[in-house]
């Protein structure tokens, strides 16, 4: 199983590499070939830390790792086919050869840290990577080179920059606490860190914990720190601004988890169950809020992210082992869903030339195969059944209501009850309302921006209805993981 | 918290004078108003904390940390600011922009908030044996004025200098409580930098091709 660390790890280099020589119709097959094959390896991963750890040099997998690693490579595999059509079907692209070479570099390269970042063994590795997807999507934000892309790459940048400039001083802290208790020779590795458990320092842990949240929750989109995240979601390329809010603030939520563990074995779930929930709590108010009058399609589903990582903060505070299982799921089942809704919206800004809720009218009419797709998409998105995030909120809210926490497993109902309505509203509007004069021609863009869709409502159905017998094994394991049983 | 009644020593003088100086230039930066001086105080800045890498290199035995010092004299003393005033001189800027307050009322915050950040420190109780306590306050003190710097200047330059003094507070906390980090972590940290400066140089450039202007004062078009 070493090689398929060492592969997952390296694959997207690749594809890296095959933009650099600029070749369009080879980087499109070699890039979409390495999304899958990244997707199929973190499928072959799975049996094998359903029992334990894998360990070879400083890469590391456990359950809970290799539940981010299932959400990031099938946005990957998702994105990278999805780009295909987004980029030829492009029609204001003056310069298309150049803008390829750009995107695919960034494309893969921003994959791979991500991959990376849930595999690297031990915090001060993950910092690095977690900061390296900074630096590469902050460039994939800018890839349109409009006042607009600058600007949101620019706070985007400075902000999550700031933010793990917390999240380093929050490592080195941890180091602290790990080198009283292990000695100097002490590496951040996880293994040694969790074990060490009650004997590390309570202060510093706490203050690690804390810093950590503050740190590496400018990038989760936690608030009051998510301001960079409706501009960098808006104004990123479509395949990136799905990977961003798929893939890279769940990674940085992983980061968040790695620190919640440590945590939980010295200090309890009390201490940091009570943070998440207050930070969990208000983002999805605020989240919830902004939702109802939102006029920017992709601000839209970037406010909605905000709402879902809200949501998986609160669901690890709960700490009950089925609320865990219920976060790991959430994990894989948003990145899917959040991946179709931002494909859908992707498709309708094509059609019709605009972001505005407003001018978007009559989709089912225009768009005969992604309106319904977009439509079932933020169904998901709102916990409908059967779609995966029914499945992963019910058991977040059955743990909580289990382990005794009532307000806030109600407070979470309700939140999630106005987040969906401000969605479906503008949804509605979109898809069905009649109207809005233009003369455009019934047609999809490309088929290459609905495969993608399509195999997300799969996804999503089969983690709704019946999930397969090895995820719930791993989610099982990564439950116990994060309840300090490691 | 009982006081310790031994009078500090050369080491743990050197130490803090080092650390406070460093402080001071972070105040410097708030102030200055060339573009240039504000790199020239960011260079010193990293000078000085690789001296104190040193420092402690030689006071408690550690030679990894020679290795990280000269690294960092290296990297943050040389090839930055030099990154950095390359980019500038492409732009022909000279004066940063003003910041959101008169200078007197930002010195005065980033007082308040650093006499805040190095006693709320000092609550932490943490104890190390590579430098005095008194360090890590005044290394968190320059991490808060490195936030007032960023949220208060309006260019990206000095909003960049900001971050990259960011970094200096953290180095100069980790000699404080992490002095024996492995030296190879250390260098993908000071690597990351580099990787973030240079693509702070091109985020700056691509700004002021669409803003021509060094000002973030334009930077309102996404809201809500």
């Amino acid at each position: 199983m070493n090689v398929v660390l060492v592969l997952l790890t390296t694959v997207p280099l690749l594809g890296a590499a095959v933009a650099l020589l600029g070749h369009q119709r080879a980087t499109e097959t070699v890039t979409a070939l390495l999304g899958a094959g990244s997707f199929g390896l973190a499928i072959v991963l799975m049996p094998h830390v359903s029992h334990g750890a894998l360990q070879f040099g400083f890469l590391r997998a456990d359950a809970v790792s290799v539940v981010f690693l299932l959400g990031t490579t099938f946005l990957y595999a998702a994105a990278s086919i999805y780009a295909i059509g987004y980029l030829r079907s492009d029609p204001e692209n003056t310069d298309p050869s150049g803008y390829s070479r750009r995107f695919y570099l960034g494309l893969n390269l921003f994959a791979w840290s991500m991959m990376c970042a849930p595999l690297v063994d031990g915090l001060a590795l993950l910092w690095v990577a977690v900061e390296i997807t900074t630096v590469v999507s902050a460039l994939l934000v800018a890839a349109d080179r409009t006042d607009s892309a600058a600007e949101a790459s620019w706070k985007y940048v400075l902000l999550a920059s700031a933010g793990l400039g917390l999240g380093l001083l929050a490592t080195i802290v941890m180091y602290y606490a790990g080198s009283t208790t292990l000695g100097q020779s002490f590496d951040l590795a996880f293994g040694p860190l969790l074990k060490a458990g009650h004997a590390l320092p309570h202060t510093a842990v706490q203050l690690a914990f804390v810093l950590s949240i503050v740190g590496f929750g400018t990038k989760v989109g936690l608030f009051p720190v998510h301001t960079w995240l409706p501009d960098a979601h808006s104004e990123a390329p479509t395949p990136v601004s799905a990977l961003l809010s798929g893939s890279l603030l769940a990674v940085s939520f992983y980061a968040i988890l790695r620190y919640y563990q440590v945590a939980v074995g010295t200090l309890g779930p009390r201490f940091s169950g009570t943070v998440m929930l207050v930070f969990g709590v208000l983002s999805l108010l605020l989240a919830a809020l902004y939702l109802i009058e939102q006029r920017n399609v992709k601000r839209l589903l970037a406010y909605s992210s905000v709402e879902h990582m809200g949501i998986l903060a609160i669901g690890v505070s709960f700490g009950a082992p089925i609320a865990m299982a219920g976060v790991l799921l959430h994990v894989i089942a948003h990145a899917a869903a959040k991946g179709n809704a931002f494909f859908g919206a992707g498709v309708l800004v094509r059609k019709y030339g605009t972001k505005d809720i407003a001018a978007i009218r009559s989709g089912l009419d225009v768009l005969p195969w992604t309106a319904p797709l977009f439509l079932f998409g933020i169904l998901a998105l709102s916990a409908f059944p059967p779609f995966g995030i029914f499945r992963s909120e019910f058991q977040i809210v059955a743990g909580g209501l289990g382990s005794g926490t009532h307000l806030p497993a109600v407070v979470l109902v309700g939140l999630v009850t106005l987040a969906f309505f401000g969605l479906s509203i503008a949804t509605t509007r979109m898809v069905y309302t009649p109207g809005g004069g233009q003369a455009l021609l019934r047609g999809e863009p490309s088929g290459w921006m609905v495969a993608p869709m399509v195999a997300g409502i799969l996804v999503l159905l089969l983690l709704g209805i019946h999930p397969p017998e090895a995820l719930a094994a791993l989610l099982h394991q990564g439950a116990l993981e994060l309840g300090g049983a490691s | 918290m009982a006081p310790t009644v031994t009078p500090p020593g050369t080491y743990a003088g050197v130490a803090n004078v080092l650390a406070v100086l460093v402080l001071l230039s972070e105040f410097a930066m708030l102030r200055a108003a060339l573009l240039r001086a504000q790199m020239r105080l960011y260079a010193a800045q990293s000078l000085l904390v690789s001296v104190l890498a040193a420092v402690v290199a030689w006071g408690r035995d550690v030679p990894e940390l020679y290795v990280l010092a000269a690294l960092s004299l290296a990297l943050k003393v040389v090839v930055v600011p030099w990154v950095v005033m390359r980019q500038l001189r492409q732009t022909r800027t000279e004066i940063a922009g003003s910041g959101v307050l008169g200078v007197a009322s930002e010195v005065l915050v980033a007082v308040v908030v650093a006499v805040l950040a190095f006693f709320a420190t000092s609550r932490f109780h943490i104890a190390s044996p590579a430098l005095p306590t008194t360090a890590l306050g005044l290394a968190v003190a320059v991490i808060a004025v490195s936030f007032v710097l960023m949220i208060v200047r309006r260019d990206v330059v000095s909003q960049a200098v900001g971050f990259f003094s960011l970094e200096n507070g953290v180095s100069l906390a980790s000699l404080v409580v992490a002095a024996g980090l492995p030296l190879i972590l250390e260098v993908a940290f000071l690597f990351d930098l580099l990787v973030a400066v240079v693509v702070f140089g091109v985020l700056m450039r691509v700004h002021h091709r669409r803003a021509r202007s060094l000002s973030t004062e334009h930077l309102t078009k996404l809201r809500g």
